[in-house]
């Protein structure tokens, strides 16, 4: 069983609900990345999403549009993020860790040699924003003869019959955009999602996380009501940009709002 | 390749190239704008509908020019000019803008996005935005907009809001990035104009499809003037709509030479250019995968040239697959090379041709001395330089 499955069956029979923070690797600076991942997980974190930065992020918002600018402007790319992964998983053996970002990083890189890098990294899962399912069968046959899962993302406009396609190419879990739009924007209406998380269950039995317009405790404990887990990102990097000048006050903001919705999705 | 030629599949596969690469969020957008497309491309009304758009708006069809003085005095094969610089708007953006404009009325959009680089297919956009009175949002990069401020004006008295893109290098692959999002975020009623023939499908084969009308009666002047087909057609490529444009009603005619010309900026050697063709690899950006310039990290490489409409790292995914395939071959000019296109025929033909295309011009100059007199040349005047004066007067330190 990988483990993202563990981790979700886990949560399953202890009636809990998964943590999934995201944060751009190498924002603000390189050496900040593996040491917030722990803390993240120390906080509550059940699953880390580590950002590969990308020059064209055309699915994320000014927050994490910036967050990627200052990572690459220290030359944190795929490769590094990879190190990175590595890094974290030396002392950490269990927490899973998936790597989100854009498809052009792996393609030059070439499917293959990708597969096998991120499978001696350890990496558990990968979520790349503008790979659907129909394009993606290459990509996911490699990575699953790794043992390694490709999380996709569902919309609230997304039909049944593509619900299907994720839940034949997917695996670990999926990834609910709760908004039409771009990453950081809006707030989140749950009863849309919950309206939503009905008809993506009766297509799929794969655990479905629910991201865009997660800000703090109380929208986190909201939606822990409803799906199997909480992604929150630009509410943590915000903590990032805010803090330029200080990155560890920024780090002791994002563990306690962390904290904080862990304790609230807990109670 | 067989002689038949039906790219793309019915997921937009020029062979490796094309395909759609989006967001799931965009998914939904995507396949209504393939089902508009597939339903009125074949329909009659529609087709009648534009037809007597390009005739009696856009004022077609454009002259095929023989540039006698000019031909002569390269000693070589006849140049023959296809005028899409008398287009209403000065370029060939408007067939296309104009095609997607009704397609955007039928569907019921009220509002119209766009990206632009150099402002043409801002203006084109805008142009009939204005004409069916729908909501314009043009989205240029700030260098662009500093750079092409003519355009910037021309668009805001047409009623376009123009929105500057501050992100990532400010030029053309932002604002198409910038594009994306408005698109994302408001779906319901707004359709997204792509000027070129790159995102996702099924755009790079809808707007190769508008504009194709350019190398339809390209082919059919030519045999009414010459009494045959042309050796060879030369066009710029950027995304390479003007160049798709000429090239795809001639595929099956191999007889028939292509030559698309990219913008090798400063020199190709300096990798100050943009030449994905010529210079980069495969790779996905903004929808499709095809030719890109990047690091190895996959990271997106900042592109030069003189003519905004040539700066994009990409270059659509049909040129990708007839430049594998061999049926086109892809050169490159560098700045100082198209400057001496631009003033060549201005001088011996008295037109202005825009910086884009006298990278065509250009490189006609190279290949017309080593082919026959009796051979003959199509080259794509895709733009008139009006735009281009102010660039061009700081270029060469003159002054009014």
């Amino acid at each position: 069983m990988s483990r993202l499955a563990a981790k979700f069956a886990e949560l399953k029979t202890s009636g809990r609900k998964a943590l999934i923070p995201f944060i751009t690797a190498g924002d603000p600076y390189p050496q900040f990345t593996v040491p917030l991942l722990h803390e993240m997980v120390a906080a509550g974190a059940d699953v880390i999403e580590l950002g590969v930065p990308f020059s064209d992020p055309m699915a994320d918002g000014p927050v994490i549009q910036r967050a990627s600018e200052r990572a690459l402007s220290q030359r944190t790319g795929l490769r590094k993020v990879l190190t990175m992964a590595m890094e974290f998983r030396k002392t950490d053996q269990t927490t899973p860790l998936v790597l989100m970002g854009y498809l052009n990083p792996i393609e030059m890189m070439g499917y293959e040699d990708f597969a096998n890098a991120a499978q001696r990294a350890d990496v558990d899962g990968v979520l790349t924003v503008d790979l659907p399912p129909e394009e993606s069968k290459e990509c996911v046959d490699l990575l699953r003869e790794r043992g390694i899962d490709q999380i996709f993302l569902l919309a609230p406009n997304t039909t049944a019959e593509r619900i299907q396609k994720m839940d034949a190419y997917g695996s670990g879990y999926l990834y609910y955009v709760s908004l039409k739009g771009v990453t950081g924007a809006g707030n989140i209406d749950t009863a849309d999602v919950e309206q939503k998380l009905q008809l993506i269950r009766e297509n799929t039995n794969i655990p479905v996380g629910v991201g865009f317009g997660v800000k703090d405790a109380e929208t986190a404990k909201t939606v822990a009501n409803i799906a199997d887990g909480v992604v929150v990102g630009s509410a943590l990097i915000s903590k990032i940009e805010a803090n330029l000048d200080n990155p560890e006050q920024a780090k002791t903001e994002i563990i306690a709002l962390l904290k904080s919705m862990r304790q609230a999705m807990d109670s | 390749m067989t002689d038949k030629y039906d790219m793309p599949d019915e997921r937009g596969h020029f062979g490796p190239y094309g395909g759609i690469f989006v967001a799931e969020t965009l998914m939904p957008a995507i396949t209504e704008l393939n089902e508009a497309y597939q339903r009125y491309m074949h329909d009659p009304e529609f087709i009648a509908e534009l037809d007597a758009d390009l005739q009696h708006y856009v004022g077609r069809p454009s002259p095929l020019y023989h540039a006698e003085r000019w031909s002569r005095e390269l000693g070589g094969a006849q140049i023959y000019l296809k005028r899409e610089d008398l287009n209403h708007t000065g370029a060939h953006k408007v067939n296309n803008t104009v095609g997607q404009a009704l397609l955007a009325k039928r569907m019921g959009k009220t509002r119209i996005i766009a990206e632009t680089g150099a402002g043409q297919h801002g203006v084109a956009t805008a142009t009939v935005a204005a004409r069916l009175g729908l909501e314009c949002v043009v989205y240029m990069g700030a260098v662009d907009v500093a750079r092409q401020a003519l355009n910037v004006y021309r668009m805001k008295l047409l009623g376009a809001t123009v929105v500057p893109v501050e992100s990532g290098s400010k030029t053309l692959k932002d604002a198409l990035n910038e594009a994306l999002r408005d698109w994302v975020t408001n779906i319901d009623n707004t359709f997204y104009i792509i000027g070129t023939v790159a995102g996702p499908h099924p755009y790079p084969a809808m707007v190769r499809d508008f504009q194709a009308i350019i190398g339809r009666e390209a082919r059919q002047q030519c045999l009414d003037q010459a009494g045959r087909l042309p050796d060879a057609l030369v066009a710029c490529v950027g995304g390479g709509s003007n160049a798709i444009g000429l090239f795809y009603p001639f595929i099956e005619d191999k007889s028939v030479a292509m030559y698309g010309v990219e913008a090798a900026g400063d020199g190709i050697e300096t990798g100050r250019h943009s030449a994905p063709l010529s210079a980069g690899r495969p790779g996905v950006l903004h929808g499709n995968r095809t030719y890109l310039m990047a690091d190895d990290d996959g990271e997106i490489i900042e592109t030069h040239s003189i003519s905004a409409g040539l700066d994009y790292p990409g270059v659509g995914p049909e040129h990708a697959w007839l430049k594998d395939t061999g049926r086109a071959q892809y050169v490159s000019i560098t700045d100082d090379e198209a400057m001496q296109g631009f003033h060549a025929l201005t001088k011996m033909e008295g037109i202005i041709p825009a910086l884009e295309s006298s990278h065509a011009m250009a490189y006609a100059m190279k290949l017309a001395p080593t082919m026959r007199k009796d051979q003959i040349i199509i080259v794509n005047l895709s733009g008139r330089g009006d735009k281009d004066m102010h660039t061009i007067m700081q270029r060469e330190g003159l002054s009014l």
